[in-house]
């Protein structure tokens, strides 16, 4: 069977992806958020995972407000990146794995959770940036698939129905008869909004409660509504959703092998943990 | 009747009150995801707007550039950032906007956040 290695969770505003491409990794500003990633880079290397998937939310460039799923999972042979507006540079596309995405489909549905299924799907900075930051030369060496939640549009899954999707996801992959392996990627927070005259606002409390509860009491953000993770973590904060459905993958033994907290990047607390799921 | 909304401050929560009122507007930022929509924008406003056919409320909210006056005429904020990334304006510009304050002066309160 195939085995979850463990889970990254990481921010991914578009920020990220400028300075990147302005290659500003060691700039003063930047520098605290990257070097985040080197740890999880040599535990990449180590555990060597052929298949990702990476729980994000569109942004509104492959799903717009005229359909809007609450769950869509990818099961396209390839995902390509593509012009969202705002001019950062695309990425190179990315391999999925159909034969794995129709498994975590057939078994999603079964165990009732009744997702959109996309056989074309254009990945936005949430998915890229992530990948970019993980494997920064560019060339993936896993097959991926797509999930994505909904936070465009309210209502949003609650924070208890994201984290049983990734513990449904968790039961999908260990379930798949072949001996890869596979690492769990969610994406999106901290605290951060965009929005409003509250534009701005971070919760370093809540961040740092909600990074803590994730190593040994991942249900702890389920108390809340996704109302109340809006005015706790900001209009885009709630995309602690994502972090949720990767945590919930993990089945086994989870240890915290990393993690990294900064304020700010942009208008965001930024964040990477890096979990261990021994089987 | 529906219980009263609940109330965030500071906050417009998108929900379905807000994704119908702002469709027309919302539509017209999610095709500028497309570099030749921006230029058409940019080549005739006025145009580009009627094809969308935005309300005058969003119309006005349009001409002024103003974030909190598209997002009371319905307008998303993910939407929204690809209307201002037009305008080469980045989501702290949009922030200062908003908070009637400097850029400078938001981010440094963003940074001063870290100190709480």
């Amino acid at each position: 069977m195939a085995t979850i290695v463990g889970a990254i969770t990481t921010s991914h505003v578009p920020a990220i992806g400028r300075a990147i491409d302005r290659k500003l990794q060691d700039d003063p500003y930047w520098k605290p958020f990257f070097d985040g990633f080197p740890p999880v880079r040599s535990w990449l290397a180590e555990v060597r995972p052929d298949i990702a998937v990476l729980v994000y939310n569109d942004h509104g460039l492959n799903f717009f407000l005229d359909k809007m799923p609450t769950f869509a999972v990818g099961a396209a042979p390839e995902y390509r990146n593509a012009d969202e507006g705002w001019g950062i540079p695309t990425v190179p596309p990315f391999k999925g794995d159909p034969a794995l995405s129709w498994h975590i489909i057939e078994s999603l549905v079964a165990d009732e959770f009744d997702i959109v299924t996309c056989q074309e799907m254009l990945v936005d900075h949430a998915f890229t940036i992530p990948m970019a930051l993980l494997w920064p030369e560019q060339r993936w060496p896993v097959r991926t698939i797509p999930v994505c939640v909904n936070t465009v549009q309210a209502p949003l899954p609650s924070a208890s129905r994201c984290y049983r999707l990734g513990e449904a996801i968790g039961r999908a992959i260990e379930s798949w008869d072949t001996e890869e392996r596979v690492v769990v990627i969610g994406t999106g927070g901290l605290s951060h909004q965009l929005d409003g005259t509250r534009a701005g606002f971070i919760n370093k409390a809540f961040d740092q409660k909600f990074m803590d509860s994730l190593v040994d009491d991942p249900g702890w953000a389920t108390q809340y509504s996704t109302l109340d993770l809006v005015e706790l973590a900001g209009t885009q904060g709630v995309e602690v959703l994502m972090w949720l459905v990767a945590r919930g993958a993990l089945t086994g033994k989870v240890s915290k092998l990393h993690s990294n907290y900064h304020i700010p990047i942009s208008n965001t607390a930024s964040a990477v943990m890096l979990f261990g799921n021994q089987g | 009747m529906n219980a009263e909304k609940r109330r965030i401050p500071g906050t417009t929560v998108f929900d379905g009150e807000q994704a119908r009122k702002g469709y027309a507007l919302n539509r017209m930022c999610f095709s500028f995801n497309d570099a030749a929509n921006r230029a058409e924008f940019l080549r005739d406003e006025d145009a580009y707007c009627g094809k969308y056919g935005l309300s005058p409320q969003q119309r006005e909210a349009v001409r002024n550039r103003n974030v909190l006056e598209l997002i009371e005429a319905g307008g998303n904020v993910y939407y929204l950032a690809k209307f201002a990334g037009i305008f080469g304006l980045d989501v702290q510009d949009i922030g200062a906007q908003q908070t009637g304050m400097t850029k400078d002066a938001f981010k440094a309160r963003l940074a001063a956040a870290a100190r709480n």
